[in-house]
């Protein structure tokens, strides 16, 4: 368009200049033809995008498998006991009478005095580390708080035999019940392998997952939430009570809840301590079962069509509680973390 | 000393109460003993395992099968090498499958088919183990009628793709676009553009997740119970059963036998350090190789 402007008589080199210019696209575009290869490209293409496509499918498709399998296994239990089966408290595989209402108790108050033991020292530690903690000791202290996530199960199980229980059994058992034995909740004889040696392995285990999403969610508090606090003259501790712990609510909670999901689920620890004995025991020195553990122990030793069955059943109740509670807990979680970056946005 | 005349409020502002300064110094206090009571187990644990293990591993622990109850000696030789089988298993199915999902996720996963298969990932890593176990027996105990290392590699595997999937699709997401557009303008196909420019850039960060999901799956007790089951001798077919380190240590501790609990501490120490040794091994040489590249 503005070719006849360029071509003035008093510039005669630009005028080859633009020619070159406008002629060698010509060539250029022929030569790069060969290296484009745009419709050789297209069928490896389409082939990678669907081998991806059924990699991601068959995440899909693994979860389908095993509500698929669950379902379908626990179905002869399902039609002998029906709803009745989590309402009753008898396991008899000799005379194929299974109700699992002591399993899901054991799994419920392991899990709840984990919960109970784990939260306090976790937002504890969490606190610690993002608001008191010097600067270069933050990094080491994390590092080993994850460090306990790292350890297998079966390895805190062997450690909890061996020397959790014998200090509970001389000297916590013993002590509790002469303080707190009035309660009903620490009688009888201190063995030591009891729902409260599985509680504290659990607790062990769940505080690096609940004190690393605090601290995340604790991380995303915006600073002039404390700042604030301060400038009013809060105290620190004023200042992370209302200006951050206040904040973090939602998020910690979630933090909790997905503690929780992997407490249910928790079996090899559990299964070595708590005492395997389907009953429903008031005192915590007492034995007890949790749903993992009677799978771990009798699963493979099953014999008879409704035994299997009544034993994926438990997985099956296993697996939905422990669905819906990780789901909650994501929820939670995205909630603040995603309410907080909007927050500093604006 | 012009400071002091310029400010002399600050000398006039009230003290903080005496109780909250008291409750602030009990805060602080008890926060840091929060901290150290966490930190008791740890180091407990770490302690006793290698006080009790350190004693018990010998050459013959390491080379020899169990012994039966009563003779001293033997080892968990088969145990170790039966670890090795069925992990190897676990990654060949889930690795790829796990990356896979991954770049699906990060590439073309932009709607409602990838947010269904990032919600199915999240669940999965939820799913307790033992349940894992027992659908991996429901599949392929069940159908081959014997217990076996393929089926204990599938209940791994089934473990391992949800991390390595979701690691897979953030290490990749990170990768700026900028480089994916130059590859396309210089007319390299999409998916020569994926695997040697977005995977190749994001390497270390989808290896530290498959060291992670390895680590995890590595002392994975409960879904091997009822699918590789243990065995005392050597087995390296895939379809009989096969003795893990950790069924062995759970096996060895629950025992009555001091030999035997001697022996499950040593392996719990083996395991420990199999597990940091090959995550530090891949961590070390996959900064070497990123340095090297750049």
């Amino acid at each position: 368009m503005a070719d006849p402007a360029l071509q003035r008589p008093d510039m005669p080199y630009s005028q080859p200049a633009e020619s070159k210019a406008v002629s060698g696209a010509g060539p250029v575009a022929v030569r790069s033809a060969p290296l484009l290869r745009s419709r050789g490209g297209e069928i490896p293409d389409r082939i990678f995008k669907l081998a991806m496509i059924l990699c991601g499918a068959a995440v899909l498709g693994t979860l389908v498998l095993i509500v698929y399998e669950l379902v379908l296994r626990s179905g002869p239990s399902w039609h002998a006991f029906g709803l009745k089966f989590f309402g009753a408290s008898e396991w008899d595989p000799v005379n194929e009478k299974f109700g699992a209402l002591p399993f899901i108790y054991g799994t419920l108050v392991s899990s709840l005095l984990a919960l109970l033991i784990a939260v306090p020292l976790s937002v504890g530690v969490a606190v610690f580390t993002t608001e008191m903690c010097p600067v270069p000791l933050r990094g080491p202290l994390s590092f080993f708080v994850e460090l306990l996530a790292a350890i297998p199960s079966v390895v805190y199980g062997l450690w909890a035999i061996f020397v959790l229980v014998p200090i509970l059994s001389n000297y916590v058992e013993p002590f509790l019940a002469r303080t707190l034995g009035w309660t009903g909740f620490f009688d009888g004889p201190p063995y030591g392998i009891s729902m409260l040696a599985a509680a504290i392995i659990l607790a062990i285990m769940i505080i690096p997952i609940i004190s690393s999403i605090t601290r995340e969610v604790l991380m995303v508090v915006p600073r002039h939430q404390r700042e604030a606090a301060l400038a009013l003259g809060a105290t620190r501790w004023e200042m992370i009570r209302v200006g951050v712990l206040r904040n973090a609510r939602a998020g910690i909670v979630g933090g909790i809840i997905l503690g929780l999901g992997r407490a249910l689920g928790e079996t090899m620890a559990v299964t070595m301590v708590i005492g395997n004995r389907p009953e429903i025991a008031k005192s915590l020195f007492a034995p007890g079962y949790t749903m993992a553990s009677v799978l771990a122990n009798e699963f493979s030793e099953a014999t008879g069509d409704v035994y299997l069955s009544a034993l994926i059943e438990i997985g099956l109740a296993l697996f939905l509680v422990t669905i819906v509670v990780n789901a909650l807990a994501r929820l939670l979680v995205w909630s603040v973390t995603r309410g907080q970056a909007v927050g500093t946005h604006a | 000393m012009p400071e002091n005349t310029t400010m002399p409020t600050l000398h006039h502002v009230p003290p903080i109460a005496l109780r909250r300064r008291i409750v602030d110094h009990m805060m602080t206090a008890a926060s840091v003993l929060t901290v150290l009571i966490v930190l008791a187990p740890l180091f407990a644990i770490f302690a006793y395992l290698v006080y009790r293990g350190i004693g018990s591993i010998n050459w013959a622990f390491l080379t020899q099968t169990p012994k039966p109850v009563g003779e001293a000696g033997g080892g968990m030789a088969n145990a170790i090498v039966g670890s090795g089988l069925i992990l190897a298993i676990a990654s060949l199915i889930g690795v790829p499958l796990g990356i896979g999902a991954g770049i699906y996720l990060a590439e073309f996963g932009r709607n409602r088919f990838g947010d269904a298969i990032r919600f199915t990932a999240d669940v999965l890593n939820g799913v307790p183990s033992i349940v894992v176990g027992i659908v991996a027996y429901a599949i392929v105990v069940l159908s081959e009628r014997h217990f076996s290392a393929l089926a204990g590699g599938v209940a791994l595997a089934i473990m391992m793709i949800p991390t390595i999937t979701r690691t897979t699709e953030e290490m990749l997401l990170l990768v700026p676009r900028a480089l994916r557009e130059a590859a396309y303008g210089l007319g390299i196909p999409r998916w020569r553009t994926t695997l040697s420019i977005t995977l190749r850039t994001a390497t270390s960060g989808v290896i530290t997740g498959v060291m992670l999901a390895f680590a995890r799956v590595a002392g994975e007790t409960a879904p091997l119970l009822f699918t590789a089951f243990g065995n005392q001798f050597w087995n390296l077919r895939i379809n009989q059963p096969t003795a893990a380190l950790p069924l062995q240590i759970f096996s060895y501790a629950i025992s009555p036998y001091d030999e035997w609990h001697r022996q499950a501490w040593a392996g719990a120490l083996v395991l420990i350090v199999l597990i940091v040794s090959a995550v530090a091994a891949v961590r070390i040489a996959v900064r070497r190789g990123t340095f090297g590249a750049a």
